[in-house]
């Protein structure tokens, strides 16, 4: 059962992400990219990730897709009536080199991967555990072993919220 | 719980980098460009949290947890960075943003 559950939302990432490569309107690859997200979150959940899948849709769906599809909205105005067409539908350039980055990029990973033993590397360094709530770790974690990189991710959150507000002040000519 | 799926993760999260690479490669509008490199960051993650299944310690998900906190901060700044560039250029074509001073 949990196989079928696993292939399905397997499916679902790669098939939207393939959507947002092969749409040209950006806002069906803003749409489709929900797809992604919501799978990648699932997957999370199945490797026993349940407060980073929460984190996920909360950080992805609810912040970072909503931003993408106000920059979508921002940046087509007047639809760019000027020039005749529309910046809603994105062009593609390189077609042939991307397709050709692409398919040796994941030739090379999948090869890695499939030559690598990382499955029994990695049962002989832990032992398999049934999946518990990991809220309770991760909080403590950050607060012990991990609090320089939570307090200088704190620092950074506050230095990116006022460049934000400051890059997207409207300059007077 | 064993970790046989595990080649399935390296395989979803390989695919995942390379659409995210093409996006970059291909596509001419600045937001697609974005979206395919949270694409790679997610693949990075997926990743991270396969291998750390079973481990005590959580590292990989605390790993991944500030991955997902730098892709945050950097999709908000390269947001208005493109919000000042369309301000200036009025369009989000990267073929035709060619200069630095006008």
């Amino acid at each position: 059962m949990i196989q079928f559950v696993f292939i399905a939302f397997m499916v679902l990432t790669l098939a939207s992400a393939l959507v947002v490569l092969l749409t040209k309107n950006v806002l069906y690859a803003a749409f489709s990219l929900l797809g992604t997200f919501l799978g990648v979150s699932a997957l999370y959940v199945l490797a026993g990730a349940d407060f980073l899948a929460v984190a996920q849709i909360l950080v992805y769906v609810g912040g970072v897709l909503v931003l993408l599809i106000f920059g979508v909205m921002l940046t087509n105005q007047q639809g760019n009536k000027s020039r005749g067409r529309n910046d809603i539908t994105t062009e593609s350039s390189n077609r042939v080199l991307g397709v050709f980055v692409m398919l040796g990029f994941s030739a090379t990973l999948l090869y890695t991967f499939g030559r690598a033993r990382f499955l029994t590397i990695q049962d002989s360094l832990f032992e398999a555990v049934e999946p518990t709530s990991t809220t309770q770790t991760i909080g403590v974690e950050l607060m012990t072993n991990y609090v320089l990189p939570f307090e200088v991710s704190g620092v950074l959150l506050m230095a990116v919220l006022i460049g934000a507000a400051y890059l997207s002040t409207k300059t007077k000519n | 719980m064993d970790n046989s799926f595990l080649p399935y993760y390296l395989l979803t999260s390989a695919l995942l980098f390379s659409i995210g690479l093409a996006l970059v490669v291909v596509k001419r509008n600045i937001i697609v460009v974005l979206m395919g490199i949270e694409l790679m960051l997610n693949a990075v993650n997926v990743n991270l949290v396969a291998f750390s299944k079973n481990d005590p310690s959580l590292q990989g998900q605390i790993f991944s947890l500030f991955v997902i906190v730098v892709a945050a901060c950097e999709a908000v700044i390269a947001l208005a960075i493109v919000l000042k560039v369309y301000e200036h250029f009025k369009t989000v074509n990267l073929d035709e943003i060619n200069e630095l001073k006008k």
